[in-house]
């Protein structure tokens, strides 16, 4: 009860972080399920509707549910502490945010236990995607279940910005944030304005297949190309708002594993900045195939290769970060530093397939799939490792085994490799991807098969990390405030896991790397900016819980209401929308709720502070 | 411009030992490594020059990372505080300056790639015009100027420029044949799209659909097969003959009331499915089953007819053909003959 009435950042993170983890879980399985089919040419271990499914489930889950909640529950974990806040700008909106990501999830997933999953890929392009040649509901669940969870990803992005802009401790100005800091400032910024192209894409996607309007149909003077467009001006700045995080988590990490501070910090915002800008300019380098004409085909491609030089500032400056260093390599670290080459692997293949008329070979084969899971396993998922890794003492109060630890990191990075490395070649010799067999005397047989051994050796990574959680939690906590002992950045001046309001005071800062730089003036912790005074908390509350099943509840009813069930009274509920309207009566009789009944929320008197 | 592309040039000796290396590498009729039309070769040369700067790239990265990781690695008792370096102008000048050169290095052939490419042969007399519609999930070639058409095995003359006219009946799907050519999407009518290529060598090639557009998309396979001048020719004359129909009337009489109200053989049917003219001189039946007589890579055509006659949904998934027995109510020996006969339908 208390984890679903709470609007604490920390217990929203924790809630971010089991979701996020439950359905990078599933998504994990239907990539073992995909690479079980594709181990031998010809297999029939599932069926070619199934595996449709499962390649469209698998990305959609990895990309909504999987890693971005986990993004953001380090972001919950730790915007806030970093910045020297109490909590984020709206915790009942951050609530909110949760609630509405994990029943849009839910829906989503319900399509395997409701007659078919969506079946068009995670970009369900047209026609494809509609009701002439996607019979089942499947798509239907994807546009309503994106559409609600999306609605949680603006929110929590919008919250963010305010965030990190009005609650900024005394003294942190913007170039003395942390780089996790900023990374999640312009990855919100990103969601402020990638994310509402993708929502005017799935309502008028779900138009077309619920109320048979004719966006997308050709034969109705729509156009499938414009989807892509949509879909597309979304669907890379996505990639952004996965793989920016990472690089803020990196930023962190090596320096305090190297005991040095980031090297040219200020080149690195701005990178990120440009990254973020080029970000959107690009979309259509996944189009070089559409036949969008050579003029546009150019610009794109050379737009696309620009991005590579503030990629590259990054990532010698993070080279040059442990130049010179004492660098210690616990398991967070590990990562931070697998992830450098292997991410700049990932991003030389993206330099490659932005030169238009070698894409013309390289599109839609699995030379794409190895490049994008470079980006995304080998940058994000490794980024996301270190970070867990890096912030679990904080998050938990108990340090993670580092045997474990270190095992997880090369039984993972192993794999990826023997799994993602090979495939550059399958596509580079004919192979297509979304293929649910092949046929056998291709030369794909051998490669198949490591492919599919290394992306066993993940699965065994994941679940030594799982075994670590475990066994961690069964730990007494005996993490200090500072436990890798060289921390920089204000989360660690506060004890593991922090109280309810964080700051008893809210401290000063007075330069870069805060908490560093008092640690070197020989200062036991922050210098405090204000009195020690009462501290004003937000209430718990049930209602963005409630609002988020409203929402669900209203989903479903839009969905089946053009559907026949045994029983009449329930066709004359779905068809009347009476359902839908029955849902949306929760959602909106929560809000008015809301704001009819004036909470002013409690306060901790200083009493009670100085009694701990 | 000129000097870019010569200092591209310095990376001449890498691409060559790459060259050797991805030479190694697939099927000669399949990949994208072994070009064999001048459409896969410039795209291969602009893959060989990018991955050498790439490559570059990566020993730079790789061996400042190793050296760092072991250098710098903190060693037992080793406690002092590093200098807390705020950055390097110079540095990171330099690390700007140099990505950005790479990228012009490969961003001007890239440019002028693209537009030779964009060249479409669209109104060259000397080029063989075809238009390309995908179905679900199979492919059809229509030849305007000749006024005939046909599916799966798209058969051009050696050295000749064919200009590409692509459409698609349904879903999207993705006109691709490795070792010739990159691919092409095929958009509905309004959004065609145009490109050519040529095969200067005869010899069969593997095509693939590269587009996600239903269960079967792995299985929508094609063959090009580019044949001497005088072959082409005499391949058209025999497509526009009259159909040659079953012997036997009774058997006759079915096929034309069940198959070919949707297939066509020569002057007879129509083509909603693939044209059937020729079938038995065909590569491949559905595009998957390939045909071979000596057995190594498949199995002689009459035996895939068959095959592919009384289980059409296990061979291709969801495919929109209506089962023989099942709706179209012909017996198993009807089948077999209707089989048979197709495999003696040849055009040589
Ligand atoms: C556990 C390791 C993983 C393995 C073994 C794996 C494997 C695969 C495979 C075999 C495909 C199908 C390729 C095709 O034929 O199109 C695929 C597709 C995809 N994967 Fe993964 N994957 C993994 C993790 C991830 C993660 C962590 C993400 C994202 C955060 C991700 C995102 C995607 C996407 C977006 C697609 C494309 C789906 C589509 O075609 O609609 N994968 N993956
Ligand atoms: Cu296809």
């Amino acid at each position: 009860m208390d984890w679903i009435t709470t609007v604490d950042h920390k217990k929203i993170a924790i809630l971010y972080l089991w979701a996020g983890g439950l359905f990078f879980g599933i998504g994990g399985i239907e990539a073992l399920l995909i690479r079980w089919q594709l181990i031998k040419p010809m297999n029939d271990f599932v069926d070619a509707q199934t595996f449709n499914e499962l390649i469209t489930m698998h990305g959609t889950t990895m990309i909504f549910l999987g890693v971005m909640p986990i993004i953001f529950a380090l972001m919950n974990a730790v915007i806030p502490l970093q910045i020297g806040a109490r909590d984020v700008a709206f915790p009942f909106l951050n609530a909110l945010g949760f609630w509405t990501f994990l029943f849009g999830g839910l829906l989503l997933n319900l399509s395997w236990m409701m007659g078919g999953a969506p079946d068009a890929g995670w970009t369900s392009y047209t026609p494809l995607s509609g009701t002439a040649y996607s019979g089942t509901h499947g798509v239907d669940f994807y546009t309503i279940g994106l559409q609600i969870a999306g609605l949680g990803t603006l929110i929590g992005g919008i919250n963010f910005l305010a965030t990190i802009i009005t609650m900024r401790a005394p003294g942190m100005s913007f170039m003395r944030m942390p780089m996790f800091a900023w990374t999640t400032f312009i990855t919100s910024a990103i969601i402020l304005f990638a994310f509402p192209a993708i929502t005017v894409g799935l309502v008028l996607l779900t138009f077309d297949r619920i109320l048979g309007a004719n966006f997308f149909v050709p034969g109705g003077g729509g156009s499938p190309v414009l989807w892509q467009h949509i879909f597309w001006i979304f669907g890379h700045p996505e990639v952004y708002i996965l793989i920016l995080p990472a690089f803020g988590i990196i930023s962190e990490v090596i320096p305090t594993f190297a005991r040095k501070r980031l090297f040219g910090y200020s080149s690195m915002v701005f990178a990120t900045i440009l990254i973020a800008f080029l970000g959107f300019m690009v979309w259509a380098h996944h189009m070089f195939t559409t036949g969008l004409g050579p003029v546009a085909n150019a610009l794109f491609a050379v737009s696309t290769m620009l991005i590579a030089v503030p990629t590259g500032i990054k990532i010698f400056n993070w080279l040059f970060t442990l130049w010179g260093g004492s660098v210690r390599f616990a398991t967070p670290n590990l990562f931070a530093s697998g992830f450098i080459p292997t991410f700049t692997m990932g991003g030389v293949t993206g330099v490659m397939l932005a030169s238009a008329p070698a894409d013309f070979q390289f599109h839609d084969t699995y030379f794409v799939v190895a490049h994008f899971h470079y980006v995304i396993v080998g940058g994000l998922v490794m980024g996301l490792f270190a970070g867990l890794h890096y912030w679990w003492p904080k998050m938990f109060g108990r340090m993670l085994s580092e045997t474990l630890g270190k095992w997880t990191f090369w039984t993972f990075i192993t794999g990826f490799h023997l799994t993602f490395f090979v495939q550059h070649f399958l596509g580079l010799m004919g192979m297509q991807r979304r293929v649910f067999t092949y046929l056998p005397n291709q030369h794909f047989d051998t490669l198949n098969l490591v492919s599919t051994i290394g992306a066993g050796l993940m699965g065994i990574g994941t679940l030594v990390f799982l075994t670590n959680i475990i066994v961690t939690s069964k730990k007494p906590p005996d993490a200090g405030d500072d436990p890798w002992e060289d921390g920089r950045t204000l989360e660690w001046s506060i004890p593991s896991p922090p109280p309810e309001y964080n700051f008893k005071q809210t401290p000063l800062v007075r330069g870069l790397d805060a908490f560093w730089k008092e640690k070197t003036a020989g200062n036991k912790g922050m210098a405090p900016a204000e009195p020690i005074g009462s501290i004003h908390m937000p209430s718990a509350t049930p209602l963005p819980f409630i609002m988020s099943v409203g929402i669900f509840i209203a989903g479903l009813g839009f969905m089946f209401s053009r559907d026949h069930f045994g029983s009449a009274l329930v066709s004359f509920l779905f068809n009347n929308y009476i359902v839908t309207g029955l849902g949306l009566l929760i959602t909106f009789g929560a809000m008015l709720m809301r704001s009819l009944y004036d909470d002013h929320g409690w306060h901790i008197e200083p009493g009670e502070l100085e009694g701990r | 411009m000129m000097r870019t592309w010569q200092s591209a040039r310095r990376l001449l000796p890498l691409i060559a030992v790459f060259g050797m290396v991805l030479a190694g590498c697939g099927r000669e009729d399949l990949s994208v490594l072994r070009p064999q039309g001048p459409a896969a070769e410039s795209s291969l040369g602009l893959m060989k020059l990018a991955i050498s700067i790439m490559i570059v790239v990566l020993l730079i990265v790789f061996s400042i990372a190793a050296y760092v990781m072991i250098r710098f690695r903190r060693k037992p008792g080793q406690n002092e505080t590093p200098e807390q370096v705020e950055g390097s102008f110079k540095l990171e000048v330099l690390w700007t300056v140099i990505p950005l050169i790479l990228v012009i290095v490969l961003a001007v052939p890239t440019v002028r790639t693209v537009f030779a490419l964009g060249d479409n042969h669209s109104g060259d007399k000397n080029a063989i015009k075809v238009k390309v519609t995908g179905h679900q999930y199979w492919w059809e070639f229509e030849y305007p100027d000749y006024g005939i058409k046909t599916a799966q095995d798209l058969i051009i003359p050696a050295g000749k420029d064919i200009a590409f006219e692509l459409t698609t009946n349904d879903v999207l799907h993705s006109f691709w044949v490795p070792s010739l050519s990159g691919k092409i999407d095929t958009n509905p009518t309004g959004a065609t799209n145009r490109f050519s290529f040529s095969a200067p060598k005869e010899g069969v090639y593997r095509g693939k659909c590269a587009e996600l557009c239903g269960p079967s998309h792995g299985f929508m396979e094609f063959k090009v097969k580019a044949v001497s001048n005088d072959e082409f020719n005499q391949w058209i004359e025999a497509q526009k003959a009259p159909a040659v129909l079953p012997e036997d009337p009774a058997l006759a009489k079915t096929f034309k009331e069940q198959c070919l109200k949707c297939h066509a053989v020569g002057d007879q049917g129509l083509s909603v499915g693939p044209n059937l003219t020729g079938i038995g001189s065909r590569q491949s039946v559905a595009g998957i089953l390939l045909n071979d007589d000596t057995r190594q890579d498949g199995a002689p055509v009459e035996e895939n007819l068959k095959t592919w006659l009384h289980d059409t949904q296990g061979v291709k998934p969801g495919n929109r053909m209506p089962d023989p027995s099942k709706d179209m109510g012909l017996t198993g020996d009807e089948i077999d003959r209707i089989a048979e006969y197709l495999a003696g339908y040849k055009l040589n």
